[in-house]
């Protein structure tokens, strides 16, 4: 069995001292929660939500250019959607580890692979977006007299809104999950908890608190995105 | 321990551990694939038939939008974290888990691949005379063919993938090597890597060559 993972010193199980709830391991120890909200689990939430923030926005901003490039020049779709699609595949932890000789057991690595796994869906759903806007508007938009760039940010973006938070929503919402594998090479985020908890002893009450917030973090996430996605395109409130 | 140095040899090196352990890692992939095979295969019999005839019936959208939903915010982790809370059967504790993974992605396209037929297409195959059943197999499931297998795609890459996680819960396969830096050093945690990878790539490859192979009879001109 390979459960000890790193050398990472004597191993002090972390419920050792703890209520009779704590010491006995059973399924789910409130107090434990109360006690090592701040010092656990809180500054875990939020090591995931900056990792995920910040890999999201990235990508936006990759894919969103990548996206306009090959809306402009469609010789550059295959290329690129096949580039995505290759790190896509690659399975989370190997990329992750695959980074370490290059970046360390850094942010940078963790950060680096996460936005790695945003490309391809927002890339698509931007481009598919883009590309489904009526060539019929986007015709009487320059008659009217607007430039390439003015049809671009007031017809064509808009248009495409729905289809590009919806992308934005699957990859946030995958992201927020794929940072839980972060905790193997960094220790930060939700994994670390989970990932004490299987490693050192199997200490419920640690693995389902992190694992239930990072389920409500992901599904907390997705609705603010649909209000966003709600607040962004107030004319499809009306249809 | 001695440090491992982060930097471009570790690649070499990989190359070298590869080279050096063949049979290791090809245990290693056998187990991998068992795990990740047998998930797949339970995946593929519970969410293939619900799909297709919920597609097929076009009723329980709300179900297939969930479920994706739902699946999606279901990190790896976490659902092996909590299958080995419950029982200690590593080997199915870990399939359950990667089961649960793999069924949103191929469920919601195989639904959203026949329901997105086109209308007008199954109007026509019933005009013809077509029943049911053959309007499903005959129209119906070669249409959404393309949906089908990027479900099925999905679904296996994120076994391959959780697999992998799935070691540190005694799952066994490449994960071993690559949660266990300690034994086998960034060289031989790399060289998993590149396997697991390799592994991955290959099972994609497959799944768009059976596409094509079992598309082929249907199409007229590409």
């Amino acid at each position: 069995m390979s459960l000890i993972l790193f050398d990472q010193g004597p191993v002090i199980p972390n419920f050792g001292q703890g209520s009779k709830c704590e010491t006995e391991n059973h399924a789910f120890c409130w107090g434990w929660v109360r006690d090592h909200w701040s010092d656990t689990l809180q500054p875990a939430l939020l090591q995931h939500v900056k990792l995920a923030v910040i890999a999201v926005a990235i990508g936006f901003v990759l894919s969103f250019a990548a996206a306009l490039v090959a809306y402009r020049y469609r010789r550059a779709d295959q290329p690129i959607g096949l580039f995505s699609d290759f790190l896509y595949t690659i399975p989370s932890l190997a990329l992750f580890q695959l980074l370490v000789p290059l970046t360390g057991l850094t942010v940078t690595t963790v950060e680096v692979a996460l936005t790695s796994y945003t490309l391809l869906i927002m890339y698509r759903n931007i481009l598919e977006g883009l590309r489904g806007v009526p060539p019929e508007v986007k015709e009487s938009a320059r008659g009217m007299g607007l430039s390439r760039l003015q049809t671009l940010v007031r017809v064509e973006l808009p248009l495409a809104t729905p289809s590009i938070i919806a992308g934005v929503r699957i990859a946030t919402v995958s992201t927020i999950s794929i940072a839980t594998v972060a905790a193997f090479v960094i220790p930060e985020g939700l994994g670390r908890p989970i990932f004490i908890g299987i490693t050192q002893d199997i200490f419920k009450t640690e693995i389902i608190a992190a694992g239930v917030l990072a389920i409500l973090l992901a599904l907390g996430a997705d609705a603010i995105l649909v209000a966003v996605g709600r607040a962004l395109t107030p004319w499809r409130a009306a249809g | 321990m001695i440090a491992d140095t982060f930097s471009w040899g570790t690649f070499p090196d990989a190359i070298r551990f590869i080279w050096n352990h063949p049979h290791l890692l090809f245990d290693k992939s056998v187990e991998h694939l068992q795990l990740s095979g047998t998930a797949l295969a339970i995946a593929l019999l519970l969410a293939l038939p619900i799909g297709v005839v919920l597609g097929h019936y076009r009723r329980g959208s709300f179900l297939a939008i969930s479920v994706s939903n739902v699946g999606r915010a279901l990190p790896s982790l976490v659902l092996i974290a909590f299958f080995l809370l419950v029982s200690t059967n590593f080997f199915w504790d870990n399939t359950a888990a990667l089961v649960i993974l793999a069924v949103p992605p191929i469920l919601t396209n195989a639904y959203f691949g026949i329901e997105g037929v086109d209308r007008s297409v199954v109007e026509s195959a019933r005009g013809m005379g077509m029943t049911g059943r053959q309007i499903l197999v005959q129209v119906e499931l070669p249409l959404a063919a393309p949906l089908i297998f990027a479900g099925i795609r999905i679904g296996a890459v994120f076994v391959i993938a959780t697999a992998t996680i799935a070691a540190i819960a005694g799952g066994g396969g490449l994960g071993d090597i690559i949660v266990n830096q300690a034994t086998y050093r960034l060289s031989g945690v790399v060289a998993a890597s590149l396997v697991v990878s390799l592994l991955a790539f290959a099972i994609a490859g497959i799944l768009a060559l059976a596409r094509k192979l079992l598309q082929r009879p249907y199409v007229v001109a590409d």
